[in-house]
């Protein structure tokens, strides 16, 4: 059955975060002949459509506006409504981050459409799409059906496959123009705050390291940041270090936190609390440091090194300047 | 000033999660309010402590969730309604109808929730709610300040800090960071008992069974294939250190 798809394009700091490649890989298997379009949301965002055709999409539209700049649901759901009306979409597909999981329930509850939140997987059957999803963070997952006419679907980074090959689709731009009034801006952004701690993005890493406990004070980082450079990793923290305040909650990865899939990961000085592997056990590679040989981290660990973080991760960092020079 | 909270009882997060008959096991799991709602509890709380406002709880789901309320009028909490009839059960889309008919019989001005679950995690229900209500909303807060009409929230737009406002009548939902949930007293623990429980259903409601039909369906629950993990390196650390280094980069090949 073909179907038209709407991929909502994951924008952030003005590029096109992976996941919306990722978007585009899903969207181009669910097509099955129909029309895969990406819609590019923002301000001084036109340039982002360039290669969208070898990415998979038929057909780019462009909503380039001041009041897209920073994003606010009510004008970023007058710009996705847009859209939907010139392009009148079976499937919509937007990404489990800031912007997806905010706008996706919106426009979700608009269209009277069912929504999967966080999909992992998307899997053809016919006339129907299912949908696998983790619950309770990863402890456990769901296959879901969406039944209305209109499927929305929040898709999470580093799990789908974006093209292999390029697609050599048109990718035809197309801009809309939309006119914002007083009412369409229900919030505004009056200032943003870049938080230094944050490097890599967490939810998008390939590699993070992450700290406990273990890690004994906001100065303990220093090594585990210092490893994370070395690697071109994110740093994130379970909810003990960020509960004794050694790192800001935006850090925690956990079922309370942040839910990661990165290529590996590297937890120094973690015990390993249920509600922490929740967050973390589905990464490909897991490496556990920590001085308690008893810790549960290492049943779910590949590699475990029983010795102080301390004494441990400054090791591998020089270990691995030497391996990756 | 009147706040409606909306709140889930969950599974404790160091409960296990096991699966028979294709259903979540409850026997014997420790339920505790949803955390990221105990921070919208919490600070619907602080605001009537300083603004002189009422506040409600709301939740939906099954009878146990009453204890779950009790907690919250516990903490503070003037009123609770629960939404028990399992003729309101549905998914998130049935959840924003349900709650909106709930929220369009109090006229209130702020509406305060977790931005997820812990359980189902798919962070929709309040969002999808303030689009029923055609109100505003502010997602991922961690700080919060009510001026007058006006509301100032600091939202967690992953790593990045905005700061956003919006006037009355607003829906916030409330991210880890935004305060630190007390625990309810004795006297509080006491005078919860006596505070109003109410019971709706869908007549209650006046709602009709078919325009709140769930808009998808859970058609398989399972448990992950566990992970065989537990190989711990041997020798002295810097052979260690040298054995991960080269797996990671010649058998993972996550390096490199």
């Amino acid at each position: 059955m073909s179907r038209k798809v709407l991929v909502l394009a994951d924008i952030r700091h003005g590029k096109l975060r992976n996941v919306t490649y990722e978007m585009l890989g899903a969207a181009n298997h669910i097509a099955e002949g129909g029309e895969v379009l990406l819609l590019l949301l923002g301000h001084g965002v036109q340039d982002l459509a360039v290669g969208a055709g070898d990415a998979g999409a038929d057909k780019v539209f462009v909503v380039d506006a001041p009041e897209l700049e920073k994003y606010t649901p009510t004008a970023y759901r007058k710009a996705f409504m847009e859209a939907y009306r010139q392009f009148s979409p079976n499937v919509i597909f937007m990404s489990h981050s800031a912007i997806g999981k905010d706008l996706a329930p919106l426009v979700s509850q608009r269209l009277g459409a069912g929504q999967v939140s966080d999909a992992i997987q998307v899997e053809v059957d016919g006339a129907a799409l299912f949908f696998t999803r983790p619950i309770y963070a990863g402890k456990a997952f769901t296959r879901v059906q969406v039944k209305s006419d209109v499927v929305v679907a929040t898709i999470r980074p580093n799990n789908i496959a974006a093209l292999a090959d390029k697609a050599g689709k048109p990718g035809t731009v197309e801009t809309l123009s939309v006119a914002f009034e007083t009412q369409d801006l229900a919030t505004m952004v009056k200032e943003i705050i870049q938080k230094a701690s944050v490097g890599v993005d967490l939810t998008e890493a390939k590699i993070i390291v992450s700290g406990g406990r273990g890690v004994k004070s906001a100065e303990g980082f220093a090594p585990l940041k210092e490893l994370a450079e070395t690697l071109g990793a994110a740093v994130g923290a379970s909810r003990g270090a960020c509960d004794a305040g050694y790192c800001d909650y935006s850090m925690q990865i956990g079922q309370t936190g942040k839910v990661v899939t990165p290529d590996l990961y590297i937890a120094c000085g973690i015990s390993g609390a249920i509600q922490h592997l929740a967050g973390m056990s589905s990464s490909k590679v897991i490496v556990a440091i920590n001085k308690d040989p008893e810790a549960p981290i290492f049943q779910v660990a590949d590699y475990g090194i029983v010795g102080d973080l301390f004494d441990v991760v400054p090791m591998l960092t020089s270990e691995l300047k030497k391996a990756l020079a | 000033m009147k706040i409606l909270v909306l709140m889930k009882q969950t599974f404790d997060t160091e409960e296990k999660i096991q699966v028979e008959n294709g259903q979540i096991k409850e026997d014997g799991v420790r339920f505790v309010i949803n955390p990221y709602d105990e921070y919208a509890i919490e600070e619907a709380i602080r605001i009537k402590e300083a603004n002189d406002a009422e506040v409600v709880v709301v939740s939906l789901g099954p009878s146990r969730s009453e204890e779950a309320l009790r907690t919250a009028l516990a903490m503070g909490a003037d009123e609770a309604i629960l939404a028990d009839d399992p003729e309101l059960f549905g998914d998130e889309y049935t959840a924003a109808k349900v709650l909106a008919a709930i929220a369009r019989q109090g006229n209130y001005d702020l509406i305060l929730a977790g931005n997820q679950a812990v359980d189902d995690g798919s962070g929709q229900v309040a969002v999808r709610l303030a689009e029923e209500l055609s109100i505003a909303h502010i997602s991922t807060l961690t700080q919060l300040e009510v001026n007058g009409d006006e509301v100032v929230g600091h939202r967690d737009a992953e790593g990045d800090e905005e700061v956003v406002t919006a006037k009355l009548p607003v829906l916030v939902t409330a991210q880890q960071g935004l305060n630190d949930p007390r625990y309810p007293s004795l006297i509080g623990i006491r005078k919860a008992g006596k505070k109003p429980l109410t019971h709706v259903t869908l007549a209650d409601l006046g709602l009709d069974k078919s325009s709140i039909g769930a808009k998808s369906a859970i058609v398989s629950t399972f448990l992950p294939e566990p992970k065989t993990g537990g190989k711990i390196l041997q020798g002295d650390l810097a052979a260690q250190v040298a054995e991960l280094v080269q797996s990671l980069k010649s058998v993972d090949k996550v390096i490199g």
